[in-house]
């Protein structure tokens, strides 16, 4: 499709669009990691801001710096910084949440250093009534530093601009998600997959304008492609679409998704309130969870076998990147939920590159099992 | 290799107080019920004073020394991680946690009673008794593994009333009130949840000693580990290991602060007045990082035939120590408070306050923290150089490990990384380690 082309190109080209950026708007660009990010506040003085993800090939760069066994995602993005691909950026910076991630973080401004960095401390214990007043302190803070550091205040109407542009951009992507309960979704997993990669790294006004014009188009568009199982892909950060694609020319589709590069990203929105700053806090204390910040109580669980019963969901393909503690630490729980739920799961560890030839084999036997009960 | 005397040396005169108070404190907490009195069960970094206020009779069992004492009965651990591993929890996972997620499936506890009634540890030759279940948890979370070990201890055990406090807040350099109170709000709200769970009263002056407990035991511990920078060190890493043990077990415990504070400090002091040598034959001094892989102690047995001693890490001095930059620029231990507590929450606020320094949580902020410790630990203990244990079982305490290496390479001090697990010994080649230690004393000039 020619639209989902125009997300692609982004994510293909990710570095051209945000140098062509900073060139255009004389701008400052903030790579991150993890999607606990306040970008709202960023996006309100002006930064793009640009989610650090790997390139999925083979390095070998980041061995002195980390840990074999910590995930190869974090290693992976690590490997981005030594390379030299995100020399364009100006600040880098971190939301609290794995300590994989954080290494990457930490080994990155020792080794490239940028003109602003910066440790949010996000708090873990979101279910704690005390975490908003912390955040909201904490951001507080951080708006300082960003206002010396761009050398311009940031004010409470930047700022509810900023929650606008971005709230709009998560209503249109939950409408984009809701044409995916269709029995004939009009667009495939590995297509909303490229919509979300470029929407982490693509100024939101114009993401919003392109999802706009895709959404008018879906609305009549219906593929002629066999739908086949409807599935639910959740676990780690997943932009693997090589993997997507694969499973997808099975004889199935994705229509749901739970990952911090899908719907976690942007199933909320910022509710109104008086203090901006408290109103974003609250919107990520209460956002869909990371595992890593997913306690006492599993408040996940409820929400996937939501979405499994919204999105008429067959089966549920849990990956998760190799090491990835928080998510090996809930999944054999969220795999009994389903099962008890009947929902049936095929669980798969991903690592840099996945081996396409050997999941296919085990994605069609999970697959036939699943149209098990329609062939009797 | 072998190499002679240099300096006296003598065993411990404390040696098996100690060994004593780490027994009781297992033996206490499975015959706890039988007392009328309850148990609890947390990591070792957990803010202990808390559950203290809810009387004398509460014994607790903190996870990580207890997965460190399933690992040292290599047959029992075996069957830990591989019932946790048919479970479906995978077996890169922190392998502690899995040590004690296997005993709760198969039920063991590693200690029981020989034919005269005696508590003893199960590879002495005793039957396991069953894995006495907590009443509640009370568990910190700084590491991704921490919370979630117990909502996974509370699934296998159907249920139990559980209370996480988050303590990552943010590096000790960077504390605001707002940072502090975050913490003692929880701790607050946590005392509410005890009062609720166990139905008593909560009594503040019990907290107010356990408090002080806590100051003691740990700046105590940090000024046992500075007497180390004497040569020869008084104390090596191996026995290190029995003596910080007791910070981790029971930190805010009267025992364990009367121990470091009127058994050990004394004795050590006077090793050093003494001149008397943990490793008689010392030539080499070098410290470790992260926990040892705890079946294979031995490795540090066989340093001291080349005349190496290892003073200790930052590890062993940090995770229970509490330290402070002094006058001269140097570490020593932290200055207690001196303040009288007066209410609930000014005490709390000390006590957030004092514990939010600990060393071994700056580097889950920024691992350059930890190195900069490292490196002055390595200056001022006059180290020859460096083992860094690259621990498959803790990504906790790995975090940033390889660029501590690289920092301690930049500050002049030789490193010798090994691979291993601090509690799975299917992951430590121990020949292949030696291999490692014989080249690494080569370089540091061994003959």
């Amino acid at each position: 499709m020619e639209l989902i082309e125009q997300f692609k190109d982004l994510e293909k080209n990710r570095h051209k669009y945000a140098k062509e950026w900073k060139e255009k708007n004389k701008g400052k660009i903030m790579g991150y990691f993890c999607t606990y990010v306040p970008e709202e506040i960023l996006y309100a003085g002006g930064i793009l801001p640009v989610r650090i993800l790997g390139s999925h090939e083979p390095q070998d760069v980041t061995e002195p710096h980390i840990f074999a066994m910590f995930c190869p995602f974090c290693r992976d993005c690590l490997a981005q910084g030594l390379k030299n691909r995100y020399e364009y950026l100006d600040g880098l910076m971190i939301a609290q949440s794995c300590l994989h991630i954080r290494q990457t973080y930490t080994s990155w401004i020792k080794h490239r250093p940028v003109e602003f960095e910066k440790f949010l401390c996000m708090p873990h214990k979101v279910q704690s009534r005390h975490s908003y007043e912390f955040l909201t302190e904490e951001y507080k803070v951080f708006k300082k530093e960003i206002e010396n550091w761009i050398e311009k205040k940031i004010t409470d109407k930047d700022l509810k601009n900023a929650i606008e542009v971005y709230n709009e951009n998560r209503r249109l992507m939950k409408k984009l998600y809701e044409l995916r309960k269709k029995d004939n979704p009009p667009i495939t997993g590995e297509e909303v997959m490229e919509i979300v990669i470029a929407m982490q790294m693509t100024d939101k006004t114009e993401h919003n304008k392109m999802l706009k014009d895709l959404l008018r188009k879906l609305e009549n568009h219906t593929p002629s492609r066999e739908v086949g199982s409807r599935l639910m892909i959740l676990g780690s950060e997943d932009d693997d679409t090589v993997f997507m694609n694969m499973v997808e020319n099975c004889g199935a589709t994705f229509v749901i998704d739970d990952h911090c590069t899908g719907s976690r990203y942007f199933w909320n929105e910022v509710k109104n309130g008086k203090d901006p700053l408290a109103a974003i806090a609250a919107r990520y204390i209460d956002r869909i969870p990371c595992p890593s910040k997913d306690w006492e109580e599993r408040k996940r669980i409820p929400h996937i076998l939501q979405m499994c019963k919204d999105w008429k969901v067959d089966g549920v393909i849990i990956m998760q990147q190799k090491f990835c503690d928080p998510h090996e630490l809930d999944f054999v729980a969220i795999q009994k939920a389903l099962k008890a739920a009947g929902i049936p799961t095929l669980f798969l560890e991903f690592d840099v590159t996945v081996p396409v030839g050997q999941f296919k084999i085990r994605v069609e036997a999970f697959l036939e099992m699943i149209g098990e009960e329609d062939l009797f | 290799m072998e190499q002679e005397a240099k300096y006296p040396t003598e065993k411990l005169k404390c040696w098996d107080e100690a060994k004593q108070i780490r027994m009781k404190y297992y033996k206490d907490y499975a015959e706890a019920h039988d007392k009328g009195g309850l148990r609890w069960a947390g990591g070792a970094w957990t803010f202990d004073a808390i559950p203290a206020g809810l009387g004398d009779d509460l014994y607790p069992i903190t996870s990580e020394p207890y997965g460190a004492t399933l690992a040292f009965d290599k047959e029992l651990s075996l069957e830990c991680m591989e019932a946790a591993e048919k479970a479906g929890y995978p077996r890169d996972l922190c392998s502690y946690m899995r040590n004690y997620w296997g005993s709760i499936i198969i039920d063991k506890y590693p200690f029981g009673y020989d034919e005269k009634g005696e508590f003893k540890p199960r590879f002495q030759g005793v039957k396991a008794l069953g894995f006495p279940k907590p009443d509640f948890i009370w568990q910190d979370h700084i590491c991704c593994s921490h919370a979630k070990w117990y909502q996974v201890v509370s699934d296998l055990e159907g249920k139990i009333p559980m209370f996480s406090v988050d303590n990552a807040v943010g590096p000790f350099n960077e504390l605001t009130d707002s940072k502090i109170k975050y913490v003692v709000e929880q701790l607050k709200d946590g005392i509410k949840f005890l009062e609720k769970v166990t139905k008593r009263d909560y009594n503040d002056e019990l907290l107010y000693k356990a408090i002080k407990n806590h100051f003691i035991s740990t700046s105590t511990w940090a000024e046992i580990c500075n007497l180390n920078k004497a040569i020869p060190a008084p104390l090596d890493e191996k026995s290190i290991y029995s003596l910080y043990v007791l910070g981790t077990l029971q930190k805010a415990g009267k025992q364990v602060a009367d121990f470091y504070e009127k058994s050990l400090l004394p004795e050590v002091n006077e090793r050093v007045k003494k001149g008397i040598a943990a490793v008689p034959n010392e030539k080499f001094r070098v410290m470790s990082d992260t926990q040892p892989p705890w079946s294979f102690l031995s490795i540090f047995r066989y340093l001291e035939k080349f005349g190496c001693v290892s003073i200790g890490s930052l590890y062993t001095f940090g995770l229970i120590g509490q330290w402070e930059v002094k006058k001269d620029g140097t570490w020593g231990a932290k200055t207690i408070p001196d303040v009288e507590f007066s209410n609930r929450d000014q005490a709390l606020y000390e006590y957030v306050k004092y514990e939010l320094h600990k060393p071994e949580w700056q580097h889950f902020y920024s691992c350059h923290l930890k190195s900069d410790m490292m490196i002055r630990i390595a200056k001022e203990w006059k180290l020859n150089g460096v083992m860094l244990h690259y621990n498959r079982g803790c990504e906790g305490l790995t975090l940033g490990i390889a660029e501590n290496r690289l920092a301690l390479l930049d500050a002049g001090f030789p490193v010798m990384a090994f691979e291993g697990n601090n509690a799975d010994e299917r992951e430590f080649d121990e020949a292949r380690t030696k291999a490692k230690i014989n080249a690494f004393m080569e370089t540091l000039g061994a003959k």
